[in-house]
């Protein structure tokens, strides 16, 4: 039976172990974005055994490139649905081992590299509706700061977000390593194999 | 009266705007279809929350997705309009402006060099697919193309000799291999052809610019693509991957005569955030958007 959990930053192991695949959550607290370029260069800084410029530890990282605008000295999220995370799974793993971050946000899915971490590390990856970008930035309370602006650009910079009641999140791959999306992806490649046998 | 540049940019400044915030009718009742005879809880969540997102969207005037895409313009361009010279040149200034003002995010980033162009303009950015036909009118449907559902485009240079197959083995796997990745539920282009590019770019037009729910005029054509559409639904992958019975709202065919010796099958495909309009301007600056969108 799926569960429905309203949780806030900085998130717990216990609070994450806690999860299974398809339980919904709702988010308050810090969410920070990173997309390809941002984990590069967050990886970069790491490796360097320089400061990160804010603490992502116990706090989500979302996959996002948003639309925001500047109003009156502040900036504005017009738009901030997810971005694929598929393109991410070769650097995921290490960035939740380094960065202490406990639930990765984004949508199509991760891989069999990123469970492990999360098995590992105690992290989860949850889905947050693909293309429902207003949803997303009305629970978007306030930018706090963003990050590497002028070198990354709007949507590959790094901006740190206070959120109120983000999603509904769907996870899809928990703390034991589960992910949702294999046994439908398995499916569905049997049945495409048995609809050519037809053909 | 007759057609100045500010006309035409204001009208393609429109259209661009009318796409990217507010769901076209078809599709929106597509989903709003979808919605009801989905049973699988968690897919169902998601579509409802898409449903949402649209109707805010349309009423709040913001862009339904964050993707703002890259611009497409496919044009039909009287042979007589008056700015047929300019036409690219507008095109890309009202590109600019709606990036201003709409907002839309920049996406026009220099493959080698790294750097975002900041305004959605760049090398071949806009694309442009342009028609000539008689009269003086230009008749343009603009499309958002997102990164994230053009990703899994899949091109397969197929063995003639195994003929339709082609096609099922093709759209089969890419679907499968796509999964999630592109925001089901889907609208799915094939293009068939003899060139590479023509099958993709037949493809896209497939994908991007027949109305949902509308069957090809060829019967035979319009009977593969129901049985195609269903095997498609079959895979079970639903909404978002999360499985269910809705993967595609719609699935279309368009196709060329091809070369004895090539057989060459494109799939496009589009996200459920169909973002395109269409409208026309005549050779006296009266312009109108003839699409039919929500309005939240």
């Amino acid at each position: 039976m799926a569960n429905v959990y309203h949780l806030r930053t900085p998130l717990s192991e216990e609070d994450v172990r806690k999860l299974r695949v398809g339980d919904t959550v709702y988010l308050s607290g810090l969410i920070f974005t990173a997309r390809d370029a941002a984990h590069r260069k967050i990886l970069d800084i790491i490796d360097r055994g320089e400061q990160l410029p804010f603490d992502p530890r116990g706090l989500a990282v979302y996959h996002v490139g948003p639309v925001v605008r500047k109003k009156n000295g502040e900036w504005e999220v017009i738009a901030a649905g997810p971005t694929t995370s598929a393109r991410l799974e070769p650097v995921e793993h290490e960035f939740i081992a380094k960065t202490g971050v406990r639930m990765i946000i984004g949508k199509g899915g991760m891989g069999a590299k990123t469970a492990e971490a999360c098995k590992k590390y105690g992290a989860v990856y949850a889905v947050f509706t693909g293309g429902a970008a207003v949803l997303a930035a009305q629970a978007i309370k306030r930018v706090v700061n963003v990050y590497w602006l002028d070198e990354l650009g709007i949507p590959e910079a790094v901006w740190l977000f206070e959120v109120e009641e983000f999603g509904p999140l769907t996870v899809t791959i928990d703390a034991t390593g589960k992910n949702l999306y294999d046994e439908i992806l398995e499916n569905a490649r049997r049945k495409a194999q048995e609809i050519l046998s037809r053909i | 009266m007759s057609l100045s540049r500010d006309d035409l940019r204001s009208f393609l400044v429109e259209l661009i705007r009318v796409a990217e915030t507010r769901l076209p009718v078809d599709v929106y009742e597509s989903l709003r279809r979808a919605y009801e005879v989905e049973d699988n809880p968690i897919a169902k969540q998601h579509l409802g929350a898409i449903l949402k997102n649209s109707e805010l969207a349309a009423k709040l005037g913001k862009p339904i997705c964050q993707d703002t895409g890259t611009p497409v313009f496919y044009v039909e361009m009287g042979a007589d309009f008056p700015l047929r010279a300019e036409f690219y040149e507008v095109a890309r200034e009202a590109v600019r402006e709606a990036t201003k003002i709409v907002p839309l995010r920049p996406n026009a980033v220099d493959p080698f060099r790294k750097k975002n162009t900041g305004d959605n303009t760049g090398r071949f950015v806009p694309w442009f697919e342009v028609e000539l036909v008689p009269g003086n009118d230009l008749k343009v449907t603009f499309v958002a193309k997102g990164g994230g559902s053009e990703a899994p485009s899949t091109l397969r240079m197929g063995l003639p000799i195994r003929g339709v197959r082609n096609v099922w083995e093709t759209l089969l796997q890419a679907i499968v291999e796509a999964g999630p990745k592109p925001c089901p539920p889907v609208v799915v282009g094939i293009g068939v052809a003899a060139l590479s590019d023509q099958a993709m770019a037949l493809a896209k037009r497939a994908a991007l610019l027949r109305p949902i729910g509308e069957r090809n005029p060829d019967p035979e054509i319009a009977r593969l693509e129901e049985e195609m559409l269903k095997a498609v639904n079959e895979l079970g992958i639903g909404v978002h991957g999360f499985g269910g019975k809705v993967t595609a709202l719609d699935l279309h065919i368009e196709y060329a005569h091809r070369h004895p010796a090539t057989y060459a099958v494109a799939i496009a495909t589009n996200c459920w955030a169909l973002r395109r309009a269409t409208g026309y301007i005549t050779s006296d600056g009266r312009w109108e958007i003839t699409s039919k969108h929500i309005t939240g």
